[in-house]
């Protein structure tokens, strides 16, 4: 059943759901939070349009920095900025940005814990025809593994723009990551938003699998619940927006609850949402897990539908973890 | 209060002493770096800089980044001399929980700009300050202070094309032109030369000094103030372990420490000097 409290799209399991790319929700989101705060500015590194900064750059010419294609530059720039006094955003693609930058995101901006946020679009596989250089897949690890850096993977339009307009009232460093193809819009502008609090998307009396889910696969995990609750295979469903901090509460409650787990994300299983979650339960409450993501592989070129298919992310593939996971909860 | 060059040379003096007692006790630093800096620092700290040590937060103050952080004994001393800290701290250097990290950690030593060491970065931090500061028309000027042989890193070319850029008028460079790396001579290692040219060839203003001539290192920061078109650059030349002769122009001194015998002969050579350094080329 679905969570009613979290006022979830109406349209959520109809075909023709709308669908609206989550750099736009950026986007526009950066262009309120620079509004409501004149220490907001924005570096990019010549990706202004794709990353949706040009609507806080047409309005705010003088807070916005362009410095090319340099990515190291842009973040210890973004550091001095920082500790000056200013919040930057500093946008890019997630393999190079915390991907080349990454010594320097720990140095400048981890250990003297600045309020500098680094967006990494263009991650996962879904960016398609560019191909393996481009697909950041290695992005949340990057990030996670640095002490005092917060990471978010919203998982629709809204939740990045609400995401977006919490970062920038925050004092800490923080990471996001946004994909690049458009995806369904199934929360809406009352649905709750907060930090490192994880949303219930889906409630059952009695749930034999917890699916745990981040970023653009949240939907499909939705709709492999939906599968599954026909088959009479119940289960919950949780948008893992924050991988750090983790919501340790809400990731042990759902192992309590249905006593096996599985994760999904377009990343990486090494250092990605699935070890954190593991990470945690192995030591508050281990139950047998399935991670679905990328299996220590490299992308490549090819549609979204195709690569999903190629690297075991589809929502068949989760029905598939589902099942695995119960009957080895059962054996 | 006013200095005059005496003043500064005896004080000089003082901090090459305490620098080689640091890295002496602490067993583990950066001799011949820290020791060709002295002059530097000792004319930012009292000669340059609009700092208050009582106030380190203050708004308006001058920025100093140091971007080659390993070379933070002469800054340590000097800051200890200007009264940033008490002077006895400085023999803790390295220890656990003290205020002086091996390399500068302003978690420790909030007074600091900047967490440095890792080299390439502190240009683009202090242009990150500068333009920042540009936007709000603040009048503070921001200094940073890099080594030669970091503009090995990328990192601080990119910097270099930035501060072009924005014309950042408000931020002066400089060059610790010592010649030495860690495996050997700058020119050996990746040759640097012609390096006022490259600077010019990104629309930066360049002074070349002796970085051991207090006149030189005032007047430049001085003229740098005076230059609205675009960032400066002083190109100091300096002598690596100045002051303990068989330390000089020694690649083998940059990172390691004296034993308690080189320490002592270097105070001695130190103070032997009596206040008359010898300026680079004599």
């Amino acid at each position: 059943m679905v969570n009613n409290k979290l006022n979830l799209s109406d349209q959520l399991f109809k075909k023709d759901i709308e669908k609206k790319f989550m750099r736009d929700g950026f986007g526009e989101g950066l262009l309120t939070a620079g509004e409501k705060d004149e220490r907001i500015v924005v570096l990019t590194a010549d990706l202004k349009e794709s990353t949706r900064v040009n609507l806080f750059a047409d309005s705010f010419p003088e807070r916005f920095i362009e410095v090319g294609v340099s990515e190291q530059a842009m973040v210890t720039i973004a550091s001095g900025l920082a500790n000056y006094g200013k919040i930057p955003f500093c946008s890019s693609y997630a393999v190079f940005s915390p991907g080349r930058n990454w010594e320097q995101i720990r140095t400048t901006i981890g250990i003297d814990n600045y309020p500098v946020k680094i967006i990494g679009a263009q991650s996962g596989l879904n960016i398609g025809h560019y191909g393996v250089t481009h697909q950041g897949l290695e992005d949340i690890a990057l990030a996670r593994v640095i002490p005092n850096m917060n990471a978010i993977v919203p998982s629709d339009y809204i939740e990045a723009k609400k995401a977006t307009l919490e970062i920038a009232k925050s004092d800490k460093p923080y990471y996001m990551r946004l994909p690049r193809i458009d995806s369904p819009v199934y929360t809406t502008d009352k649905t709750p938003f907060k930090i490192g609090k994880a949303n219930i998307l889906t409630e059952s009396k009695i749930p034999e699998v917890a699916i745990i889910a981040t970023g653009l696969l949240v939907y499909k995990a939705l709709l492999a619940y939906k599968e599954l609750e026909k088959n009479g295979i119940e289960t919950i469903v949780v948008n893992m927006h924050t991988i750090k901090p983790l919501d340790e509460e809400t990731v042990i409650r759902s192992a309590k609850l249905t006593g096996a787990v599985v994760t999904v994300e377009e990343h990486q299983i090494i250092g990605g949402l699935g070890s954190a979650i593991s990470e945690s339960l192995s030591k508050n409450f281990p139950v047998p897990m399935e991670i679905l993501g990328v299996k220590d592989r490299f992308g490549q070129s090819g549609t979204p539908k195709e690569l999903f298919e190629e690297y075991n992310l589809t929502k068949e593939d989760i029905i598939k973890a589902v099942k695995k996971v119960i009957s080895r909860k059962n054996s | 209060m006013k200095y005059t060059i005496e003043d500064l040379e005896k004080i000089a003096i003082e901090v090459r002493e305490d620098i080689v007692k640091m890295i002496l006790k602490a067993g583990a630093g950066h001799p011949a770096g820290s020791l060709g800096m002295v002059e530097v620092f000792v004319a930012l700290y009292y000669a340059i800089l609009n700092h208050d040590p009582k106030n380190p937060n203050w708004e308006d103050r001058d920025r100093l980044i140091l971007s080659n952080g390993h070379i933070c004994p002469a800054r340590y001393a000097v800051m200890s001399h200007v009264g940033y800290f008490e002077h006895k701290e400085l023999l803790k250097f390295g220890g656990f929980g003290r205020i002086l990290q091996g390399h500068p950690d302003k978690r420790f030593l909030p007074s600091l700009e900047t967490t440095s060491g890792p080299l390439g970065c502190g240009l683009a931090q202090g242009c990150g300050i500068a333009i920042g500061a540009k936007m709000d028309k603040k009048r503070f000027r921001t200094f940073v202070i890099t080594s030669d042989g970091e503009h090995d890193e990328g990192n601080h070319w990119e910097a270099v094309a930035f501060a072009g850029k924005n014309n950042l008028s408000n931020l002066t460079l400089i060059v610790d032109r010592n010649n030495i790396q860690i495996d050997g001579f700058t020119e050996n290692v990746m040759p640097l030369e012609p390096l006022a040219s490259k600077y010019q060839a990104f629309g930066w203003s360049t002074i070349e000094i002796d970085g051991h001539n207090f006149s030189e290192i005032v007047n430049a920061a001085n003229k740098a103030r005076a230059i609205y078109e675009n960032p400066t650059v002083i190109i100091a030349k300096t002598i690596p372990g100045k002051g303990v002769p068989f330390m000089e122009g020694n690649p083998n001194w940059h990172a390691k420490a004296p034993s308690s015998d080189e320490a002592k002969q270097a105070i001695i050579d130190i103070r032997t000097m009596q206040g008359k350094i010898k300026t680079y080329g004599e």
